[in-house]
């Protein structure tokens, strides 16, 4: 298995390293899709600059990456390209090992369901087989590392290769079992941009699960592990602030970070709902609709856990699409995490409803947002609404396509209850549906 | 009852006797009152002597310099003679000096310039009450003393001028309204009196500049010195902002006349009609106020008001294509008078270029000769004294008339110049480049450039580029400030050494913001203004410049340059840009909530549906016929079909 994943890792690093050199790295990092206001490259070399000439980088409106950022790239900016796509390799090989130490747990909870005889005897077509769950691991780190979405990020600098690697370093250790590690990680995504916040949920679930802690509110080993983890993590989340601080010697970056991510106040066109939205919304309003559109990340954290309570990685999966649609400033790069997960939900196809159409949708959508940027910014043959609609249409196949992958999860699980082919009372076929 | 009416008697009579005592008393003190109240009146009525005849005038406006105090003035007017000055205590001593400079341009345009001056020996800073005004505008001099204003610069310009065809202008000026303010080291909130202070010059002036507010003023740290008496230069009392958009018309033109102390209704001012004036390629207003040493010693300030006005007249436009040129041409005005108010009232012809007249024919002619240098270079001009009563001729009017003979002859290139371009194209990212001329053939010189673009156009300091000659030009000083979104905007100043006879070339990228739609103007795709460059400069003089400055001196004195006249400031202002940004449409605010809101609703409406909903097997559902039958069936008591 090594071999395959090495040739991959060449392959991605080779296609990286001749972008680069390319001309059209220029024009890559200049694009909207891919870069946003918070983790443009142009923007961190601009702090850098703020920095060499004894002004703040937090004191103009420019800069919004975090005071850990800085301090590396003040020390890596030379090589920016190496620390990039090395960003992308750890990400790839940390998401290969963390699925493939899932699938085998998964594997190993398939056969103890099997030895006890849990599953209904026509339900062995959804009985998943080792031989296809081989290289689900390497699909999922090609599908991250061969993604357009993930090169263009990379190729264009964005910090948002970053934090995926933090991300998938996180999720890493949490299938690992390493509690201390899951919580450092998870509080440096925090602490890069607020929204990872919600995965402390799933980890939780993920580890009390790991070491057979029942989820049950009642018990003491239930809020024992809770306040284990809480402490370690915003005992980490507490000194990473505390050292930026002293980076710094000021709190500046707290509004000039967290501050312009949850009051988006720049309204530079991207691929999410913010922009557009609030460019359009009335002023009295604004404040309501913020607040709205904030609460809406998190809003779904509470009930996802309790329905995927046994199901924490798939949760994790939920969550990070629900953060990189709804989140103030996404990027192509956030997309790109979740979608490498999908090879891992591959046995779901067969309960997907619309993936085609979906699937047809966003990439008819990718190609679309260049084209439609130069009509409306370049050709002034178009305005401002075609781009807009085409971010509406990307978010509503992202939507589609996780709901879906919900749905077919949700729909997975209650035949491995119930059975595969059901049948009504009168012995005729069932349908299945939502009530 | 006779002695109860005696009694009676005698008490009404000490009653009318009272009566009669208390009306005589208060006859007199009414009498002192109306004294009094002459005395007061008097000196509140400038405008009289305005009108008084003109052989009066002249003794009347020399004595004003020895007769300052407002009494005086009051008594001139009862008995016009030297001799009646006794009550005259020199408390506030005022000074009126108006002029008008006039110079002809190698193009065939006309420049004038007036200037106007009051200076008044009085002190503000000392925190004193001044409630008597005589020649200073009462108007200003509150608005100084509430504000605590140490100077005050303000302009109001329509039109840019053109260096390279007209030379330097005596006092330049950008495109727009530009104010900068000194306040005095007491004042604790410098923000908060910047703003009233702007609202209430919105007021004088009937200008827009109560819409200077912190996103469109900078805090300069090196490019606007005080230009009068100062010890500290701490910027943080500075507060510089243009308004490049400000349209400059009539409106403003008549609060500034009545700053004057004669109005327009006597001296130079006459000429300022505006159906005139507008009419131009170049029209600059502008007021500074600024403390200025009393004597030698300086060890008291007096308060200087210049008032300046700067036209262009076209060649074509207002000229009708003929070299020629008259004070009636330029204004449809003559000069019967000079101010009876001012102390001194001259007009300046520059006619440097033309010392044998074989340029241009000046009539009448005037015997009087003046020598100044201006801006570094040694000009004569030719001088009409308007106090003077021959100046007016039999005809008494005065209206100079300058003819062309020939239109060859060059003009020196100015050292200095300066012009600003956006480049790059698209709404996303765009280019700013400032291009600094020396002309200067042998000496390099440092000039100080200052830019403040407002917030929407996000500087990217890190691609700041400085090149001259093809080299890298690495600026010595550099101080940014960066904007903050709606709060302020981009500061950038940096002292660059300018090498002799090169072009510099600044560049620095930016990218557009999408603003909110109501932080549009009303008309979005005109485009937004970015306030011209300030480029301050120690410039060489032409007069060190020339090499056979040996003709007429003697030789002892030529070896080494001349120190005074080596070096002169000059300020140099560039074009204001003019930059479009992506606009939203502005037509659909209520689509684009109600589209996006169903976005977000069908995010939860999908999760919603899948979170609370379980899988059942679908029932198949009665048709509506059986559902009623099942109904009356149950109201009647029977089983169900």
């Amino acid at each position: 298995m090594a071999a395959p994943l090495t040739l991959l890792l060449i392959v991605a690093v080779t296609i990286r390293a001749a972008l680069y050199r390319s001309s059209l790295a220029e024009l890559i990092a200049e694009r909207v899709e891919v870069v946003s206001p918070i983790t443009a490259w142009k923007r961190v070399i601009e702090g850098l600059a703020l920095l060499d000439l004894g002004v703040s980088p937090y004191s103009g409106d420019v800069f919004h990456e975090t005071p850990l950022i800085i301090y590396l790239f003040h020390f890596l900016v030379d090589y920016a390209e190496i620390t990039f796509m090395l960003a992308d390799v750890i990400t790839a090989v940390a998401l290969y090992m963390a699925v493939k130490h899932y699938n085998k747990q998964v594997f190993r909870k398939q056969k103890f369901a099997l030895e006890a005889n849990r599953y209904p005897a026509d339900c062995l077509e959804l009985i998943r087989s080792p031989t296809e769950m081989f290289y689900i691991p390497l699909k999922v780190a090609m599908f991250y590392l061969l993604n357009p979405f993930t090169i263009l990020s990379c190729v264009a600098k964005s910090t948002c290769g970053l934090n995926n690697a933090v991300l998938s370093l996180f999720l890493l250790s949490t299938i690992k079992g390493n509690m201390l590690l899951s919580a450092i990680f998870l509080c440096l995504a925090t602490y890069q941009s607020i929204y990872p916040l919600t995965l402390c949920a799933p980890a939780m679930l993920y580890l009390m699960q790991h070491q057979y802690v029942p989820v049950n509110p009642r018990r003491a080993s239930f809020w024992w592990l809770v306040v284990q983890y809480l402490f370690m993590y915003l005992g980490s989340l507490f000194v990473i602030v505390c050292l930026s601080f002293f980076l710094l010697g000021s709190w500046d970056y707290l509004p000039s970070v967290y501050g312009f991510i949850l009051s988006v106040p720049d309204l530079t066109p991207n691929i999410g709902l913010f922009w557009y939205f609030f460019a359009e919304m009335f002023e009295h309003f604004r404040l309501f609709f913020l607040c709205v559109f904030q609460i809406n990340v998190f809003f779904y954290t509470i009930p996802l856990c309790i329905k995927l309570k046994d199901h924490p990685v798939f949760l994790m999966f939920m969550q990070l699409a629900v953060i990189s649609i709804f989140k103030s400033y996404p990027t192509v790069g956030d997309t790109a995490l979740y979608l490498a997960f999908l090879p891992a939900w591959s046995h779901l196809h067969r309960f997907l409803r619309n993936i085609f159409l979906v699937s047809c949708v966003l990439l008819a959508c990718s190609a679309l947002f260049p084209v439609l940027w130069h009509l409306w910014i370049y050709a002034g043959s178009a305005n401002s609404n075609f781009y807009y609609a085409i971010t509406l249409l990307f978010n509503v196949a992202q939507i589609l396509l996780v709901s879906d992958y919900f749905y077919a999860f949700v729909r997975r699980e209650h035949h491995l209850t119930y059975g595969l082919y059901l049948k009504k009372k009168d012995g005729s076929e069932a349908t299945l549906v939502l009530k | 009852m006779a002695a109860y009416r005696c009694s009676l008697c005698a008490r009404l009579l000490l009653l009318l006797i009272l009566l009669l005592y208390a009306l005589v008393h208060s006859e007199e003190i009414k009498q002192g009152n109306i004294h009094h109240v002459r005395g007061v009146n008097k000196p509140q009525t400038p405008a009289e002597t305005v009108e008084r005849p003109l052989e009066e005038r002249q003794c009347e406006a020399t004595e004003v310099n020895e007769a300052v105090s407002s009494d005086a003035a009051a008594h001139l007017q009862d008995y016009p003679g030297p001799d009646s000055v006794l009550t005259s205590t020199p408390q506030l001593k005022d000074d009126f000096r108006e002029e008008l400079v006039i110079r002809p341009l190698h193009s065939g345009d006309i420049y004038a310039s007036f200037q106007f001056r009051t200076v008044w020996e009085t002190d503000f800073t000392r925190g004193s009450k001044v409630s008597h005004y005589r020649l200073f505008p009462k108007s200003l001099g509150q608005v100084i003393s509430k504000f605590s204003v140490r100077e005050l610069h303000i302009s109001f310009t329509q039109g840019y001028w053109r260096t390279m065809q007209w030379g330097q202008p005596y006092l330049p000026s950008p495109p727009g309204a530009e104010l900068w303010v000194w306040f005095q080291d007491t004042v604790t909130d410098v923000d908060a009196t910047w703003k009233e202070l702007t609202n209430v010059l919105s007021g004088i002036f009937c200008a827009s500049l109560n819409f200077i507010d912190s996103t469109n003023t900078v805090q300069p740290s090196a490019s606007f010195k005080p230009l009068g008496t100062a010890n500290g230069t701490d910027h943080r009392f500075l507060r510089y902002a243009t308004l490049p958009r400000e349209i400059v018309c009539t409106e403003n033109l008549t609060p500034w006349k009545k700053l004057l102390p004669c109005g327009s209704k006597a001296g130079l001012a006459v000429l300022l009609k505006s159906e005139k004036l507008f009419h131009s390629s170049f029209h600059s207003q502008a007021v500074h106020i600024r403390p200025v040493c009393q004597d030698w010693h300086c060890k008291t300030t007096s308060l200087e008001l210049r008032q300046t006005l700067n036209v262009v007249f076209d060649l074509h436009t207002s000229g009708q294509g003929k070299r020629e040129w008259s004070l009636f041409k330029m204004f449809s005005r003559t000069l019967t008078e000079s101010c009876p108010l001012a102390s001194s009232s001259k007009i300046y012809i520059d006619t440097t270029d033309n010392p044998q007249e074989e340029q241009f024919e000046l009539s009448p002619a005037t015997p009087l000769l003046s020598q100044a240098v201006v801006l570094g270079d040694r000009r004569t001009f030719s001088v009409y004294d308007l106090t003077q009563q021959v100046t007016f001729g039999t005809v008494r009017s005065l209206n100079v008339l300058i003819r062309w003979k020939s239109t060859e002859g060059d003009m020196l290139r100015p050292l200095l110049h300066a012009e600003r371009y956006v480049a790059g194209y698209g709404l996303q990212t765009g280019e700013i480049h400032t291009l600094i001329y020396n002309n200067h053939p042998f000496r390099s010189f440092p000039v100080l450039l200052l830019d403040s673009v407002p917030w929407y156009l996000r500087l990217y300091v890190h691609t700041l580029t400085v090149t001259s000659k093809g080299k890298d030009n690495k600026p010595s000083y550099i101080h940014y400030q960066p904007s903050k979104d709606r709060i302020r905007p981009h500061l950038l100043e940096m002292l660059l050494q300018l090498p002799p006879h090169s072009v510099t070339e600044v560049t620095v990228q930016f990218e557009r913001a999408l603003l909110k739609w109501t932080e549009y103007t009303p008309d979005p795709n005109h485009g937004f203004y970015v306030g011209s460059s300030v480029i301050s400069a120690l410039v060489p003089s032409t007069v060190a410049m020339s090499t056979n400055i040996t003709q007429e001196q003697p030789l002892f004195s030529t070896f080494f340059p001349c120190k005074e006249e080596s070096n002169y400031f000059m300020r140099v202002y560039t074009e204001p840009l003019l930059v479009n940004l992506p606009t939203p449409d502005f037509s659909m605010p209520y689509n684009v909530i109600c589209l996006t809101c169903t976005v977000v609703a069908v995010g939860y409406g999908s999760l919603y549906n899948l979170l609370t909903r379980s899988f059942q097997i679908e029932e198949p559902n009665p048709g509506l016929a059986k559902r009623i039958a099942n109904v009356i069936r149950k109201m009647r008591g029977v089983p169900p079909l």
